[in-house]
Formats: C-alpha cells, sequence, structure tokens
C-alpha cells in the first residue's frame, strides 16, 4: 500500500502545498529523506515564485501529480553534509534550482547537460530515483545529491538572488549556447517579467546593445532607467516596428502567452536567431519565408546544467546582478499567485520562507 | 513609358516567357546588355527546371504580379563567348554555370562574406530588378550577361546536362549542411523528401561522410533511396511505429517538402542541439510547438541557396565525387507539359531543357 506523504521518509518536513487544479496553496505535512553519503540537507531561508509554479499547481501543462509543493529557485543554508560530500560543508549558503537528479550515465550527463537528460528528477511534481515523488522549495527543508547543489556566492543578496536559479539561468544558457555573448551585438528581450528583466540585466553585462520589447509601454521607463535597457519597442506601434526590422542580431523570447512570430522574425538580422524559453500552452505559428530568405533561426532552451548554473551564479556574482523583488510571507501565497496570473509584479516574487513559514 | 522589353537593351536576345499567372510558357524576345568591363557572356547550354520556376510563373508567392513578362530558369549552365576587359577568372570557351544570384550591394556584412543570398539588395538572377533598374531575364534563354563574380567553373569532368540542376539545388542542400555541420563523418543526417533536392541531397551528405536516412511518405521510393541513391536508410513518415524507434537519433534533417506539412515529428526525430533545417518553402505558415524545442535545445532554420564561393566549392566537390543530378532531359517546347509533371512531381528528379539544341527552333 503506497505510504503516505508524512510516513514516506524519515525525517518530518512541513510546507504548503496544492491539492488540486484550483492550484490553492495550504500547509502540509511530509517528509524528506535520510541525508545519504552524497546529500546535502539544506534548511530553506528563501524561494522564488516561478511562473512554472503556478502552472504546475493549476495543472496547465496536463501532468501535475497531486499533492505538489512548488518551489525550484531555493536559497538556504546546509545543516548537514554526507560522507562524501566535499563541496560544501555545514553553514555554507546554498542554492538548488530545477533538477535535484539525473541519471548520471547518458551523453547529455556526461556533458553537464544534466537538464537535457531524458531521466532528469525535476525539484518538485518529479519522480526521483527511488521511486518517490520530489516536493520543492515551498518547504522547510529539502535533501539534495550534492551534484545538484550550487554554492551561493557571497555577495549575492540571498532574498533577490534565489530567482537566478531559475529565471537566471534559463536566460543566461542559451545567451552562452547561441553566441549573444559578443559586446556590440544587439539583442532583443521579449517580455519583461521574471525572465526578461534577467534577460536585459545579463545582456548588458555581456556588452550588448539590449532592446526590450513588449506589448504595452508601461514599463519603458523601468526598463530603460532601472534595468540599463538601451531602447524600447512597442510590438502595437507599426512605425516603429518597422523602423526596426532586421536590427536585432539575437531575441529572446521569455512570453509564455501565445504569440505570433513573424513580428519578432522581422526584427532579426539576417543570420538572426530567436531563441524562445518561454512556455506558451499551444503551439506557434511559423512563418517559413523569413527563416528561408535570412537563415534565422528559432531555438528553445531548457535551464541549463549544473556546472553553468553555477557559473551563472558566478558571473551575476561578480556583475552585482540580482533580481527585482517582492519579497512575500508564506500565507500570502495564493494572492501573490493571483497577482502573477495578471503579471502584476516587477519583476519576482520571493517567499520569505526561514522568517514566515511557521506550522 | 517603359520600353518593351525588346528596346530595352542594346543586345537582341530570346528565350521563352510566362506572361501571367496561367504560367504558360512560350517564346519571347528580348534584350541584354552589352558585355560590360567585368562582365562575362555566354551562350546557354542547359538550364534545369527548378520547382520555384513553376511558383514564380503562376505566382504562388503572391510577389510576382507585377513582373510579367518571366524567363525563368536558375540552374544554367553554358560556355563563354566574349568576356569584358577587367575579368580575370573566366576566358572564351570557358564551361560556366549560375545559380539564382546576378548580384548584391557587394558591402553589406552578407556580401563581403559570401552570404549575397542574404544580401537585402540581392539581385535574382530571374523576376529581379538589377542595378540599372531594369528586369532580370533568366536560362530559359539564349545568351546569358552575368557579372564574373556570379557565375562559377564548372569543371571538366561533370557532364554539363546533369550538373546543371547544382547551381540551385545543389547549392541549396550543400550551405546548411555545411554551415549547420550536418555533413561530416560521425555526424546522421535525415532528407525529407525525395525531390530535386532530395535526391542531390542524399548524394552530397553520403559523399561528406554523413550517415543519410532518407524520410519520405511514399513507400514506393525505398527501393531508390537505398540501393540507387545510397541511403543508409529509409523512413516513412506516416509509419508512426517507424518513426518512434527513429525518435532521437538524427543530428539534424535537411526538409525539402514544399507542401505544408507537421513538423513535430520531425523535432522529435532530433538528438539534443539538433537542427531542423527548411529549405523548402511552404506558402502557409507551419505548426510550431515550443516545448519540444526547449527539452532538447533543439533548432529550427532556414536555409536559402549559397554565396557564389560556396557554390564553386560544391560543384568542384561534385565533380570529383562524380554527383550530378538524374535528369530528364527535354526540348524547350516540351516545357509547358514538363511544368504540368513537375507540379505533380512526375520528374526522376529534375527536368532540364537542352537550351543550344532546341531553343533555336522554336524562333517564330
Amino acid at each position: 500500500m503506497a505510504k503516505s506523504p508524512e510516513g514516506e521518509h524519515p525525517h518530518k518536513a512541513f510546507g504548503w502545498a496544492a491539492r488540486d487544479p484550483s492550484g490553492a496553496l495550504s500547509p502540509f505535512h511530509f517528509s524528506r529523506r535520510e541525508n545519504g553519503d552524497e546529500d546535502v540537507t539544506v534548511k530553506i531561508l528563501y524561494c522564488g515564485v516561478c511562473h512554472s509554479d503556478l502552472h504546475t499547481a493549476k495543472n496547465e501543462w496536463g501532468f501535475t501529480n497531486y499533492p505538489v509543493v512548488p518551489g525550484h529557485e531555493i536559497v538556504g543554508v546546509a545543516t548537514k553534509v554526507g560522507n562524501n560530500v566535499e563541496k560544501f560543508k555545514v553553514g555554507d549558503k546554498v542554492g538548488v534550482g530545477v533538477l535535484v537528479g539525473s541519471c548520471k550515465r547518458c551523453e547529455p550527463c556526461q556533458q553537464d547537460l544534466e537538464n537535457y537528460c531524458p531521466k532528469v528528477t525535476l525539484t518538485y511534481n518529479s519522480i526521483g530515483q527511488d521511486g518517490t515523488k520530489t516536493y520543492g522549495g515551498y518547504s522547510d527543508m529539502i535533501v539534495v545529491d550534492q551534484r545538484y547543489v550550487l554554492r551561493f556566492p557571497d555577495n549575492l543578496p540571498l532574498d533577490a538572488g534565489a530567482p537566478l536559479l531559475c529565471a537566471g539561468i534559463t536566460v543566461y544558457s542559451p545567451m552562452k549556447y547561441y553566441g549573444m555573448t559578443e559586446a556590440g551585438k544587439h539583442l532583443g528581450v521579449a517580455g519583461l517579467g521574471g525572465l526578461g528583466h534577467v534577460a536585459v540585466k545579463i545582456g548588458k553585462a555581456f556588452g550588448l546593445k539590449v532592446t526590450v520589447i513588449s506589448s504595452s509601454s508601461k514599463k519603458e521607463s523601468e526598463a530603460i532607467n532601472k534595468l540599463g535597457a538601451d531602447s524600447f519597442l512597442v510590438t502595437s506601434d507599426p512605425a516603429k516596428m518597422k523602423a526596426a526590422m532586421g536590427t536585432m542580431d539575437f531575441i529572446i523570447d521569455t512570453i509564455s502567452a501565445v504569440h505570433p512570430l513573424l513580428p519578432l522574425l522581422s526584427l532579426l538580422k539576417m543570420n538572426g536567431k530567436l531563441v524562445t524559453v518561454g512556455l506558451p500552452d499551444k503551439p506557434l505559428e511559423l512563418p517559413i519565408f523569413p527563416l528561408v530568405v535570412g537563415r534565422k533561426l528559432v531555438g528553445g532552451s531548457d535551464i541549463g546544467g549544473m556546472k553553468e548554473t553555477q557559473e551563472m551564479l558566478d558571473f551575476c556574482a561578480k556583475h552585482n546582478i540580482a533580481a527585482d523583488i517582492e519579497l512575500i510571507r508564506m500565507e500570502d501565497i495564493n494572492t501573490a499567485m493571483e497577482r502573477l496570473a495578471k503579471s502584476d509584479v516587477r519583476y519576482r516574487f520571493v517567499i520569505d520562507v526561514g522568517n514566515s513559514l511557521s506550522q | 513609358m517603359a520600353k518593351l522589353a525588346e528596346e530595352e537593351h542594346p543586345v537582341k536576345a530570346f528565350g521563352w516567357a510566362a506572361r501571367d499567372p496561367s504560367g504558360h510558357l512560350s517564346p519571347f524576345n528580348f534584350s541584354r546588355r552589352e558585355t560590360g568591363e567585368e562582365d562575362v557572356k555566354f551562350k546557354v547550354l542547359y538550364c534545369g527546371i527548378c520547382h520555384s520556376d513553376l511558383h514564380f510563373i503562376k505566382n504562388d508567392f503572391g510577389f510576382s504580379a507585377s513582373a510579367y513578362p518571366i524567363v525563368p530558369g536558375h540552374e544554367i549552365v553554358g560556355e563563354v563567348t566574349e568576356v569584358g576587359s577587367k575579368v580575370t577568372k573566366f576566358k572564351v570557351g570557358d564551361k560556366v554555370g549560375m545559380g539564382g544570384i546576378a548580384g548584391g550591394c557587394g558591402s553589406c556584412d552578407n556580401c563581403v562574406n559570401d552570404c549575397t543570398v542574404y544580401c537585402p539588395k540581392l539581385i535574382l538572377t530571374y523576376n529581379g530588378i538589377d542595378h540599372d533598374g531594369t528586369r532580370t531575364y533568366g536560362g530559359y534563354s539564349d545568351f546569358m550577361v552575368a557579372n564574373e563574380n556570379f557565375i562559377v567553373r564548372v569543371p571538366d569532368n561533370i557532364a554539363l546536362d546533369g550538373a546543371a540542376p547544382l547551381l540551385c539545388a545543389g547549392i541549396t542542400v550543400w550551405s546548411p549542411l555545411k554551415y549547420f555541420g550536418l555533413g561530416e563523418p560521425g555526424k546522421h543526417v535525415g532528407i525529407v523528401g525525395l525531390g530535386g533536392l532530395g535526391h542531390v541531397g542524399v548524394r552530397l551528405a553520403k559523399a561528406l561522410g554523413s550517415k543519410v536516412t532518407v524520410i519520405s511518405t511514399s513507400p514506393s521510393k525505398k527501393n531508390e533511396a537505398l540501393a540507387h541513391l545510397g541511403a543508409d536508410s529509409f523512413l516513412v513518415s506516416s509509419d508512426q511505429d517507424e518513426m518512434r524507434a527513429a525518435m532521437g537519433t538524427l543530428d539534424g534533417v535537411i526538409d525539402t517538402v514544399s507542401a505544408v506539412h507537421p513538423i513535430s515529428p520531425l523535432i522529435d526525430l532530433l538528438k539534443t542541439n539538433g537542427k531542423l533545417v527548411i529549405v523548402g518553402a511552404p506558402s502557409k505558415p507551419l505548426e510550431l510547438p515550443v516545448l519540444p524545442l526547449l527539452l532538447g535545445r533543439k533548432v529550427v532554420a532556414g536555409s536559402g541557396g549559397g554565396g557564389i564561393k560556396e557554390t564553386q566549392e560544391m560543384i568542384d566537390f561534385a565533380a570529383k565525387h562524380s554527383i550530378t543530378a538524374d535528369i530528364e532531359l527535354i526540348t524547350m517546347d516540351y516545357v509547358n507539359t514538363a511544368m504540368e509533371r513537375l507540379a505533380k512531381g512526375d520528374v526522376r528528379y529534375r527536368f532540364v531543357i537542352d537550351i543550344a539544341n532546341t531553343l533555336p527552333a522554336t524562333k517564330p
């Protein structure tokens, strides 16, 4: 007979879970495994609220296995380390992102691309190597194999740095892979939310010219004055869109709603690359002609491997890049989710788990 | 008042043109420019029929409307009859080839890097606007006058008629094989569609050392693909079991199919970091599922032709490896029938017009 979440593992744990597609989160008792030789036990201090958390809580992608404890932008303190763990010691500040396991043997795993392992274990809503369900960072503690734990740089703020564990790597990885690191090149960032605003900061740190592409002008002043974007393009302004045609080397498309690709493709120069990191719930329409006559491409990217995630954190620490956040208490999570659904946040909610999660 | 085609330029020329979207081709008197300092004049021997020729004469792309009459043809092989005073690369008697590009701006990033095909001021071999503002006319004609930088030398040891399709079909598949790193030992590439582009693609990819899988809707082409063209394997795209077994096995897929078709199954065939390159030109947008792209860091790209340097490299390679297109040689006056058959895919695998031997007789 299947064990209850509380009885599955030896260590009691507490968090907030969604139990059905309403997505409403509420207190939830469960358990975590014993800290094995390879493991690090993390007391969770902060957890970012990623839009994926909302999608999963409401079963918008169709594969939620309730009850689900979301959260994969986790920052905390190591409280226990296994016998084989050398990279971390008790008291270290650490991060846990979107993955907590992989097969370690396949080609992607051997190339530090654990995120593309066909048997990847996600931090929540996934089945671990031991066959039990994984629960995420809206909780008091987590036990993770050291390979999937990040060292959290000293000079990054713990709360504002948390979103880097997903939003940060999600934009950093394709920026490296698709060659967006050459100073002087022109990057368009479509969508100015959690992912988009971090992409602007990282893009500027790479020395790129950055244009924010948005459906409304209300974020223009923020984009330029606060985030450091070089320019701002409103997609509903035909004259400005026309003037910007063929001017961008790359576009990072963070928009998660279904949207037309043609206007974005026409902004690209010849050989330009549009990389999509948002996850619309339906297929997009892909016009072929602009691709063929301009040798343009549309690529995808999915977070990044562990080595690259560490590299990203260190890069952000060096360039003083953190997310712009609104710190919330655990009990306000449902209100935050409602606001997130309306994109009413500048630009990421982060749950002050350490100070507000209580039984 | 616009000049008549016959009077635009000083040298009289003759070819076949389509005058309206019915696409019906018939004899057409026009004219070409004097051979300039950097120009090469060549007598057309053969011209391949590219599916784009059919699209343009029937206004399938929608922007030909103002460009009739159209003399198509951009898979041209001929013999040099005159060279301009500053021409260094060619002499009278040379065998030359010309593809889809007649010129570019010469100074943009693309032109400078042998990517004239992506120059925003690209001049097409036909249905284009030349530097002097006049219309360009293609290879279904008696001679061409081209800037020496936009023609290639055809090596001695290659059949001229079988080589003609390489000037478009050949370069169209060669360029993405090289640019996307799919044509080399250790790589496994899929070729979708076994027509003019596809069959040449199989031969070039095999000669470059790749493992090749042909993906087709017609089981009847299997034997051809394996026994005649040398492909390593064959997948029927409607066979779900076969397609599923092949998931995640290909480094890249070159998609030559011009009809609207689902690309999701093709994306699934790709390994992580795999690339789907579309070289056919469907007239409507395709459906792009985003999740499969993300989960494998895959890419959907387009590619359209290639540069001149690259075309020369391709044709030299083809000659060295005895690669030509499989053709059906036709007379000029068969061209309308050929177009009807091409529309139904009824050709193994390219029509080539025997221009030098059969065009003159059609002059009224």
